[in-house]
């Protein structure tokens, strides 16, 4: 009787079938890298805004405070984008001419909002407070990067769950000393053992128990 | 039959087959065989079903959970009821093929492959309910551990990821011994298969059988390994299952007899369902020489074994709700008997207690039709006792003031019906394209396979 | 335009003020900061907003590749001094309810009102509300509100109006007045009442009538007949040892309820002997306060004169009737022993005989200007409302109105079935109806004004007492709606006055002191302070007035049953017909909801053979009706009570035809109902839908309860009753205390059962309501529900309340089960709900043994809300996806916000700082929120109370959320059978 399939059926066979082990492995790894990846989590993508903005001046160049516009972080969960007239109380004596600040210009004349794109973007279930973290020592740094260097602002971090509890159950490697707060590119006294420094830090500023930042309805309600 | 019936000895296979009559016989229904009329009908029937359930679950993902009867205090309805009862019957394919293989039981051998089979197709039915039943199904993955951005795991006291595990396992191992049990006739099939595509999958599927020496030990040595695996799976599953309730502080629920007795209660259902297919089988397929009388008296001995260790398990459970003196637990018992659901309640002891008591009678086990309304009746019962123990223990528990009643929505009959129906379907497909019954296992009980009479009326005693 | 209107009804025009400048300013603010503001609302709104588009619980949940959608922030243009993105506001106004004003602070984001709680400043609230208030805000975003001027319902502008109204104007000037009529609900507002006076003075010939349904027509005269002048009688409950309620729900309703219920459950705390009040209920429907009642006699409302009679007799005034009752006899003796220390309250729906009666029977015990203080009446005016709306109607009828003008109100629906109102109207030559709502009255009108909510209006009311308040607006009218001052000043020389401008003219010169300053503390403190109506001493005759009652009603067949018609508990006279909340809420003695029903009492059921859902035709002086029969334990026999307000043809989506129309069946002569009901079984059934079907307690130990004797005996019987097991019976290890334990102790002695807190955790929590549907399926999701239980015979039972929110359990049952890990216990002993985790698969709920877990089966937050009702969304409180479980966390968004507040001032939270939804707007002050980790909160002082006890502690849960048992103060004198409490 003739034969029904070919010899190289037989390592055929074989390979498929371990392979398909492999195969499940790599759809898993697949999964999570496209989940954590940019594309899902838009980190480092520099936004499109109505006005080309640039924090490098403003921040890095011109070294405005942060609080200067986004009043609010010290005492509200929202840090707040300033008013046009925010813009205005410098932009009516300088740059009066800029075409880049045509859209402020018009803005404050109209009286119309300028409609800003939103970068940093938490899902609506959770319940992120500004004042909290920056009252404990937390730099903006720490999640919103070197916003010093950003000409336009990108989101540095992933954002996800995953990284927020890095530091809800670590916190002593990013709590920083309040007076550096609003501080870029900060970084730990020399020679310092970082986890004893936040440590230190915590106690200071009577951080609450690790088991209280766990707890799921300190962000969820 | 009547002069058979009075004697006491029954051979597991009749006097005068060949090798080649046997092989003939069984292969013949897959290849040669013209597609006979009762399949048809059956295959549509079971598909016509099956194509209901699925309308059923569109609406249900459509629109919510809301078109089934739950509520408040019965979060379960149905859905559990329903994955208890086929995880149940999924039982008995494994415990005949595995466990009395061990045993030695060579009984067995004709009618393992269909039980394995429908132990499968019932596993399959019964994992889709749990998924079903979640209010954000496409969520279902997150009873899974694996790495993800929320760095969270599944909770794992809870008996839920238990069942995740022991079901899926159970289906795998199941999947595969099926599957190793098959090979050697899927050759058979390939080699004297007319049809090139034929030829082909099973070809396949056999994965180049030949049947030589080193392939038959080899084969030997992995079927009894897996049989040693399957076996204490079929112990383990119906336990896990059973702690769904028993973690539960719910009366009814919180109770400690439930392992051993949704185990006996498994296989207790799953043989009567296995008789439930046989019979008929056996006529339609006119193989009253392969699955003889011996087989069902020995069925019908175990149903009757098992239903004894179930009814003991309820007669616990009344006495345990008293003993504890709980006034929960006992105004449970009471509702159960005498609350609006006593129909359940009465209906399941009359069908799983009273019902086997006529298998005392040798007449009835030795009556193919006794034996297949017994074994019906016990479906039934089986079912009941699951709708009691999820229903009547929910509507009413601590707080009268959040007591209520629970009434299933036609969308819960057409997924349960419906599942039935995709059962049906799925094994008339078994039974048109694979042996229903294994060929070169059933070869080894000819005549030609003994060494000496002497030694088969040995094993008979 | 319209259309947009009817799409984007919330952002049409949306002009909020900005700092108390524009309070004090025109009110409504610029068009040119109102287009800011636009953005404001559509933009930042919008952030805080979109947090309850629940999509993204599904998109959160399909982790993979899911990217946020991209969203706008749109900040002010100039950005307001007081607002923080964020941060609420809280603003002081009044609610009104026939005529009589409660006191808020209503709680404002980003300029739009969320949550009303009570003022703490006001005498009529102390800090509570009740379930009205708690629902106003559903009615303020309510889709259904009418959002143009229409004439003959086609739209119309506001000149357009003004026009027509001053043609009519003139026409009436002509002849001083004559001809120009109109129609008033209850008047309590000062402004309102001068600019109506001032008018009628202008225009002598014209008419000014009130009517509303539950009018205190009854109370003014029998006040007359005692005291010689109408008069406000206040309750000092607090000085009250014994009270006796002749068929008066004080505790429920009428004019400053919220505080008898403060002054009522204040002393009754076990401890303090001595306090320990005594309350007596005579009253033929089962209520509120019956069920507080420590002993209640079910009394036909027709009896209850005869009643009062021989009490009054027994105590010395009037003469002694025929053989009295041992009730009234051991009632009298109580009273006697408590001369001026006592309290005997007649019903509002009583007539003026009891009510002189009860007077009577107060001035002979010495108690007039003691319990009972008499002032001016706060209404502007006191006239009978049911002579005034006759009156109208006979003129309408003769053709003597060429122009009407209804301020509010909805007299169509709610005249009596014998004051052929509507038709009357038809003759009428112009008809104007102010109104919230396009209703049954402005069918038959020709012009229908939009009318302001109270929170979109300047305006001014007072409490019970006579306080004022400034009613001032928390947002700019959505649809452009006008206040009845707006309308009253069209008709004068000022038509385009502001209602703003109208309230202050009237104070201007009424204020002490600076009055820019004065007003702006008014506006402040949410009172004007020294507007309390001083005492009045009168003389009143102790003898009791001759019965004219007999007198008053035909006699009637044998055989025939008295019917009782009162104002629903939830939907009040029908002007909440169309408020969701209010509408599911379950009523407190029937747990009914979405319906009303003919309630019999057992036994008459049993007599007429029927049941529960049985349609009946009820027949009463030949109109008849009909309805479905509930079985209410505890009703008084050979008696039908039916709830007016229900039966509504024009309400809305919800409130439109559901119920059956009592006002059908009132009368003028008998507004309360009498006499002469016959009742026949027509065979059908009618489904209603109740919260809980089963009301014993099935011997089990759940609400506790014993008689100040017995608890004197033994303090801590609500302990002994059931063994609970040690703590360290749990296989698993107890979680480690951390700073703080948050608890709650729920006074059962206190509750009466109101509901308020049902609402306001409504309110507070974006719990959507499901409909009559779901709810007979047993899908209602209130997470604090009431539990009511009878004990005793069914004849008349023992009620008891059980508030049951979430227990919090040490050892959670459904934290165990739950696969995924959505609810775990929080470090401070909070049992975290985490929405966004949770896949659905009920094991929590089954395994609750309080089922305290609710569902979501559908996608309610949307299935059963309109768009215009977003806004009416808690921005702290994520809003619930389909198929996910939910339950009360002790308003853990509160916890949090106080939490972040003290971490920054480096403090703990004080005790009381956070203050529960349901445990604000309790008038009983039932419900303590606190601290267990503190030794000085009030929660650990009231758990260390000896009746405090855990529900279904034998079960090891050990719940944080504990009761404190029932103590009842019961008469000795009367017979144990009678006993409330035994």
């Amino acid at each position: 009787m003739a034969q029904i399939f070919h010899r190289s059926t037989n390592t055929i066979s074989r390979v498929s079938i371990f392979g398909a082990v492999f195969l499940v492995a790599l759809l898993g790894w697949l999964f999570y890298t496209l989940e954590a990846s940019p594309y899902t989590t838009q980190q480092n993508v520099a936004r499109e805004q109505p006005v080309q903005f640039s924090h490098a001046h403003h921040v890095g160049a011109i070294g405005i405070d942060c609080r200067y516009c986004h009043t609010s972080v010290e005492r509200a969960a929202f840090a707040g984008i300033p008013p046009v007239k925010t813009c205005m109380n410098c932009h009516s004596q300088i740059w009066l001419q800029s075409s880049f600040l045509a859209p402020v210009r018009d803005a404050y004349r109209d009286d119309r909002s300028i409609e800003w794109v939103r970068v940093h973007d938490l899902p609506d279930f959770v319940y992120f407070d500004h004042s909290i973290h920056i009252n404990k020592g937390i730099g903006c740094e720490s999640c919103h990067g070197r916003v010093d260097e950003m000409p336009l602002v990108w989101q540095a971090s992933r954002l996800q769950m995953g990284w927020c509890l890095e530091c809800h159950r670590h916190p002593e490697k990013f709590i920083r000393p309040k007076s550096e707060v609003f501080t870029m590119g900060w970084a730990p006294p020399e020679g310092i053992n970082r986890e004893a420094y936040g440590l230190a830090l915590m106690k200071a500023y009577n951080l609450r128990d690790r088991s209280v930042l766990e707890s799921c309805s300190t962000c969820h309600r | 039959m009547s002069d058979r019936r009075e004697s006491r000895y029954v051979p597991v296979i009749q006097p005068g087959h060949t090798f080649a009559s046997v092989t003939d016989k069984i292969s013949s229904i897959v290849l040669s065989r013209r597609t006979p009329r009762f399949w048809v009908v059956g295959f549509g029937i079971g598909f016509a079903l099956t194509l209901g359930m699925l309308y059923a679950i569109g609406v249900l993902f459509f629109r919510g959970i809301g078109v089934w009867g739950v509520n408040q205090p019965v979060g379960w309805g149905f859905a559990i009821v329903n994955f208890v009862w086929w995880i149940g019957i999924g039982h008995a394919g494994t415990l005949i093929s595995a466990i009395l293989l061990l045993l030695r039981q060579e009984w067995r051998t004709s009618i393992n492959r269909f039980a394995e089979a429908m132990t499968l197709f019932a596993v399959a039915q019964a994992g889709l309910y749990p998924i079903l039943h979640l209010g954000r199904p496409w969520l279902a993955y997150w009873l899974l551990p694996y790495p993800n951005t929320m760095a969270l795991w599944p909770q794992w006291r809870s008996p839920l990821v238990w069942d995740v595990f022991a079901v899926s396992t159970y289906a795998t191992v199941s999947l595969l011994f099926w599957y190793v049990g098959l090979i050697p006739d899927l050759a058979t099939l390939r080699d004297r298969a007319r049809k090139k595509t034929a030829q082909i999958i099973y070809g396949m599927l056999a994965m180049g059988w030949r049947g030589s020496a080193m392939h038959w030990h080899r084969y030997e040595m992995a079927y009894l390994l897996l049989a040693g695996i399957a076996t204490p799976l079929v112990v383990s599953v119906h336990t896990v299952v059973s702690f769904d309730f028993t973690i539960g502080i719910i009366p009814g629920w919180h109770s400690t007899i439930f392992p051993p007795y949704f185990v006996a209660g498994a296989i207790y259902g799953g043989f009567a369902m296995v008789l439930t297919i046989a019979i008929p089988l056996r006529s339609l397929y006119h193989l009253e020489d392969f699955v003889t009388l011996r087989h069902l008296r020995n069925m019908a001995k175990i149903l009757l074994a098992t239903g004894l260790i179930v009814g003991y398990g309820y007669m616990i459970e009344i006495f345990m709700s008293w003993y504890s003196g709980s006034p929960y637990e006992k105004y449970m018992t009471w509702n159960r008997m005498t609350g609006p659901y006593w129909p359940a309640f009465w209906g399941l002891m009359l069908c799983n207690i009273v019902t086997p008591q006529f298998l005392w009678f040798r007449a009835i086990r030795s009556s193919p039709l006794g034996l297949w309304i017994i074994a019906l009746i016990v479906n039934v019962g089986m079912w009941l006792e699951r709708f009691v123990i999820v229903v009547t223990s929910l509507h009413r528990d601590f707080l009268p003031s959040s007591w209520g009643m629970y009434f299933p929505t036609k969308f819960d009959w057409m997924t349960y019906v419906g599942t039935i129906g995709f059962f049906v379907a799925l094994f008339f497909l078994f039974i048109r394209f694979l042996p229903m019954i294994s060929i070169f296992e059933m070869r080894t009980l000819v005549p030609e396979a003994e060494l000496a009479p002497a030694d088969a009326e040995r094993k008979e005693q | 335009m319209n259309k947009d209107k009817q799409l984007l009804p919330t952002y049409e025009r949306p002009q909020y003020w900005r700092s108390l400048e524009e309070l004090r300013g025109p009110g409504l603010v610029t068009e040119r900061d109102s287009a800011a503001a636009l953005a404001d609302a559509a933009g930042l709104d919008r952030r805080e907003l979109v947090k309850y588009l629940g999509v993204s619980f599904a998109m959160a949940g399909l982790t993979a590749c899911t990217r946020q959608p991209t969203e706008k922030i749109v900040p002010y243009v100039r950005q307001p001094e007081e607002i923080i993105p964020g941060k609420p506001l809280f603003f002081a106004t009044a609610m009104s309810l026939s005529g009589y004003a409660t006191g808020l602070l209503v709680e404002s984001h980003m300029g739009r009102p969320t949550k009303a709680e009570g003022n703490p400043l006001h005498p009529a609230s102390l800090g509570a509300t009740d379930a009205f208030s708690q629902a106003a805000l559903y009615d303020l975003y309510d889709p259904d509100r009418s959002q143009s001027i229409t004439f003959l319902d086609e739209i119309r502008a506001w000149p357009a109006f003004l026009s027509a109204i001053r043609v009519a104007l003139e026409k009436a000037r002509t002849k001083k007045g004559d001809g120009l009529h109109i129609l008033t609900e209850t008047v309590g507002s000062p402004t309102l009442g001068a600019q109506l006076l001032a008018l009628l003075r202008d225009l002598p010939g014209a008419r000014w009538h009130q009517w509303e349904p539950n009018n205190r027509d009854r109370v003014w005269a029998g006040a007359a007949a005692a005291f010689g002048q109408p008069v406000e009688t206040i309750l000092r409950v607090d000085r009250a040892d014994v009270i006796l309620s002749l068929d008066a729900d004080f505790l429920a309703c009428g004019p400053g309820h919220l505080r008898s219920v403060r002054e009522f459950s204040a002393r009754r705390r076990p401890r303090d002997r001595q306090k320990f009040n005594r309350l007596y209920a005579v009253e033929s429907t089962p209520s509120v306060t019956g069920a507080c009642a420590d002993h209640r006699l079910p009394l036909r409302a027709w009896d209850v004169e005869a009643f009062a009679r021989s009490v009054a007799g027994l105590v010395g005034a009037g003469s002694a009737a025929q053989a009295p009752s041992d009730f009234a006899k051991a009632v009298a003796e109580d009273l006697k022993s408590h001369r001026g220390k006592s309290l005997v309250i007649a019903g509002d729906d009583q007539p003026a005989p009891v009510q002189a009666l009860a007077h009577a029977i107060n001035a002979a015990l010495g108690n007039v200007g003691q319990t009972l203080i008499t002032t001016d009446p706060v209404p502007v005016r006191t006239e009978s409302q049911i002579d005034s709306l006759r009156q109208l109607v006979g003129d309408m009828d003769k053709g003597l109105v060429d122009t009407l003008i209804i301020l509010g109100g909805n007299p169509t629906f709610t005249a009596p079935a014998d004051v052929p109102f509507a038709h009357a109207l038809e003759k009428v030559g112009l008809r104007i109806h102010l109104g919230t709502h396009q209703d049954e009255t402005s069918a038959h009108c020709h012009w229908h004004v939009p009318e302001a909510h109270f929170l979109e209006s300047w305006s001014d009311a007072r409490a019970f007492d006579g306080t004022a308040s400034i009613v001032q607006p928390l947002i700019a009218p959505l649809y452009r709606g006008k206040t009845p001052h707006e309308i009253l000043a069209a008709l004068s020389d000022q038509p385009e006055r502001t209602s703003h401008e109208i309230v202050r003219d009237y104070w201007r010169d009424k204020l002490s002191g600076d009055f820019e300053s004065a007003w702006r503390q008014a506006l402040h403190d949410g009172v004007i302070a020294g507007t309390a109506f001083s005492p009045k001493a009168l003389a009143v005759w102790k003898s009791a007035p001759p019965s004219n009652a007999s007198a008053a009603t035909p006699e009637t067949a044998a055989g025939s049953l008295e019917i009782r018609f009162r104002p629903d508990p939830t939907i009040y006279d029908g002007r909440f017909a169309n408020n969701g909340w209010l509408q599911e809420l379950p009523k407190p003695i029937s747990k009914l909801t979405w319906d009303n029903a003919v309630m019999l009492a057992p036994q008459t059921a049993k007599r007429l053979a029927l049941t529960n859902e049985d349609v009946v035709k009820l027949e009463y002086r030949g109109r008849s009706i009909e309805a479905p029969v509930w079985i209410q334990p505890g009703h008084v026999e050979d008696a039908a009570t039916l709830h007016f307000g229900y039966g509504r043809t024009r309400a809305g989506q919800l409130g439109t035809r559901i119920g059956s129309n009592a006002n059908a069946l009132r009368t003028a002569d008998a507004p309360a109902g009498d006499r002469g009901l016959q009742i026949t079984k027509t065979g059908r059934t009618y489904s209603l839908a109740t919260t809980q079907q089963h009301d014993v307690m099935e011997g089990r130990a759940l609400v506790r309860s014993a008689t100040l004797e017995e608890f004197e005996r033994q303090p801590k019987f609500a302990h002994e009753i059931v063994e609970e097991p040690e703590s360290d019976l749990t296989m698993y290890s107890s979680f480690p205390r951390q700073e703080y334990a948050w608890a709650m102790a729920i006074d059962l002695n206190a509750c009466t059962g109101c509901n308020a807190c049902v609402v306001a955790c409504q309110a507070e929590n974006n719990i959507p309501f499901v409909g009559k549907d779901q709810v007979s399926r047993g899908r209602a999701m209130h997470w604090l529900r009431v539990d009511r239980y009878y004990s005793g015979s069914p004849d008349n039972p023992t009620t008891h309340h059980q508030p049951l929110p979430c227990m919090q359990c040490e050892n959670a049952p459904c934290e165990l089960v739950c696969p995924v890990g959505a609810t775990v216990h929080s470090a401070e002993g909070l049992n975290d709900m985490v929405y966004n985790r949770c896949v659905g698969t009920r094991y929590c709920g089954n395994n609750c043994p309080y089922k305290v877990r609710h569902f979501n089966f559908y996608h309610y937050s949307t299935k059963f809300r309109a768009p215009s009702m977003r806004m009416l969304a808690n921005p702290d409180v994520t809003v619930r996806w389909r198929g996910v479980m939910e339950k009360c966390t002790y308003c853990v968004q509160r916890i949090n916000e106080a939490k972040i507040t003290a971490e920054k001032q480096d403090r703990r939270v004080r005790d009381g700082e956070i203050v529960t939804a349901c445990q604000q707007a309790c008038p009983a002050e039932a419900i303590v929120f606190g601290d267990l980790a503190d030794s000085e909160s009030r929660v650990v002082r009231r758990k260390a109370s000896p009746t405090n006890y855990s529900l279904l502690g034998e079960l090891g849960t050990r719940p944080r959320t504990t009761y404190l048992a029932e103590v009842g103060n019961p008469n000795p004198a009367l017979a144990a059978a009678e006993s409330k409490r035994s």
